[in-house]
């Protein structure tokens, strides 16, 4: 089974982008990181996207983007796992290159929330969640994220601003990565102030909805990998697990055991262990979802992931902004943290590099860790 | 409009109609082809009685489209006296404050029209704090 290498990675802006379309802003982000990798050949394409069949009335988009990118010659579908598309669409890549079945495949995962104005988005991200049982009721992702919450705080008696180290270490990360839609520092006195969305859930404990496109070109060839000039990264293992798509039908709401499955699987693959990882992107749609998913992997014990995100010294987390400040271009995102960790493995993260990172767990969820996807990348040069 | 899947699942919707498992007697709501306790075929309709209490609680004050008429309204997962766990909307609150652990029991009321102004009435399960 061959190695899987990242040759290119391209990224648009996460914004509010009312004058472009999904094939316009796939075709910068694949552009970008086909340049990279010398323009290679591509015999696979797949697609991240979660909301283009509902929000733009466009299915199929794998060809969309192959015919407006002048991509002849692929085979492409879309790959589709609630806000995970994108890290699905990743794990169909690494698995066709790995294979040897594509010598390249391209991924982009890309996103266009502003194909729709007005409150329906809500609705059609809800799609999501389990919809004759629970949007039915008249809930949003956010609902549920505002669930766990209240029962987390209750539980384990956690301070009302428990969860605001998070959302205040993205957004001061943000600041240095040009690419995200907020990039201003909040406070904690901020975070204490927020209004309330889906209480005690506030503003800033949910990550926006944008717009972005992001891709990276995956290939076995060492010599297409070689081609841009970059230090090589891999990616080294890939694992998915699910949970109940309801909510409700967990057992333990607050222990989100498809994370623990992925997160395993995907170290096991690789032959590592958790505390190798220099960088943990975590899926921090809600700041609630990053704290089950630091004490599912068993980083803190149950209760006390919020006080883990302040103390820990060991990993970094959302280096370049997390969903919370880069933002959260959903079937994209998982494509953007396998960008952001390719910067930091390269050291080409700027301000925001991470000294010495040699590996990076990645990890995109669609729900509350209904479908969860991993991915560990490393710097090839690394000895493991 | 959405006439076939909310016919479909009125039994559900209307009266809390799930199953019991014939190899383990586990409650199962909603209904699924398989037991999530033991994995045999489940089919049995099985009534619930509709008690429950809060295992957690929001008050949403941003409403996906159809129900921004109701705001504010409060969502929770509602732990069913039998063993599954629903989400509902509690209604009849009134002045009390909702508590984690509260007693709650299920009534049918109106959730939203389908399809604007002139659409059906779309009912279903709500709960409400159980008196005294």
């Amino acid at each position: 089974m061959n190695k899987v290498y990242i040759a290119g990675i391209g990224q648009t802006v996460v914004g509010e982008h009312w004058d472009r379309s999904l094939a316009n802003l796939s075709a910068q982000a694949l552009l970008a990181a086909l340049h990279e990798a010398g323009d290679p050949a591509v015999d696979a394409l797949y697609a991240g996207n979660l909301l283009a069949s509902s929000a733009s009335k466009q299915s199929n988009i794998g060809a969309l983007i192959a015919s407006n990118a002048g991509l002849t010659g692929v085979e492409t579908f879309t790959a589709e796992a609630g806000e995970a598309s994108g890290a699905a669409a990743l794990r169909m890549g690494y698995l066709a290159v790995r294979s040897g079945y594509a010598r390249t495949a391209l991924v982009v995962g890309v996103e266009k929330v502003t194909d729709m104005v007005g409150g329906g988005i809500d609705n059609v991200i809800a799609h999501s969640t389990d919809y004759d049982f629970e949007a039915m009721s008249g809930i949003t992702s956010t609902t549920l994220a505002g669930l766990l919450m209240a029962r987390y705080i209750a539980q384990y008696h956690v301070p009302a601003d428990g969860l605001g180290a998070l959302p205040v270490m993205a957004h001061a990360n943000a600041v240095h990565n040009p690419n995200a839609i907020f990039r201003r520092a909040i406070s904690m006195d901020a975070y204490r102030k927020a209004g309330m969305v889906s209480a005690p859930l506030n503003m800033f404990d949910a990550a926006p909805y944008a717009d972005g496109a992001a891709a990276v070109l995956l290939t076995c060839d060492p010599a297409i990998a070689r081609a841009g000039g970059k230090a090589l990264v891999e990616i080294r293992a890939s694992a998915g697990a699910v949970d109940t798509l309801a909510l409700h039908d967990r057992p333990e709401p607050l222990m989100f055991s498809a994370v623990t499955a992925s997160t395993q699987k995907a170290l096991a693959l690789a032959g590592m262990v958790l505390q190798d990882m220099q960088i943990y992107e975590v899926w921090d749609a809600f700041s609630i979802y990053a704290v089950l998913s630091i004490e599912a992997n068993g980083l803190a014990a149950r209760g006390d992931g919020w006080r883990w995100v302040a103390d820990n010294k060991d990993m970094a987390l959302v280096t370049m902004g997390g969903n919370k400040a880069r933002g959260l271009p959903l079937g994209a995102a998982g494509l953007y943290q396998a960008v952001e960790a390719a910067m930091q493995l390269r050291g080409e993260a700027g301000e925001n590099q991470v000294e010495g990172a040699e590996h990076a767990i990645i990890q995109a969820m669609g729900g509350p860790a209904a479908n969860v996807i991993t991915h560990i990348l490393s710097r090839s040069a690394s000895t493991y | 409009m959405e006439i076939p899947r909310h016919w479909r699942i009125q039994k559900q919707r209307y009266s809390l109609v799930g199953e019991e498992c014939p190899h383990c007697s586990a409650k199962i709501f909603p209904p699924r082809d398989v037991c999530p306790e033991c994995g045999g075929e489940a089919k049995e309709p099985y009534r619930f009685s509709g008690r429950g209490s809060v295992y957690s609680y929001t008050v949403m004050n941003n409403a996906p489209a159809g129900f921004e008429e109701s705001l504010p309204y409060t969502i929770a997962l509602v732990q069913l006296e039998e063993g599954p766990t629903v989400t509902a909307q509690l209604t009849d609150l009134g002045e009390q404050p909702v508590e984690i652990g509260m007693p709650v029991e299920m009534v049918t009321r109106r959730i939203k029209q389908d399809g604007g102004r002139q659409g059906m009435l779309i009912y279903g399960y709500k709960f409400r704090p159980v008196m005294g």
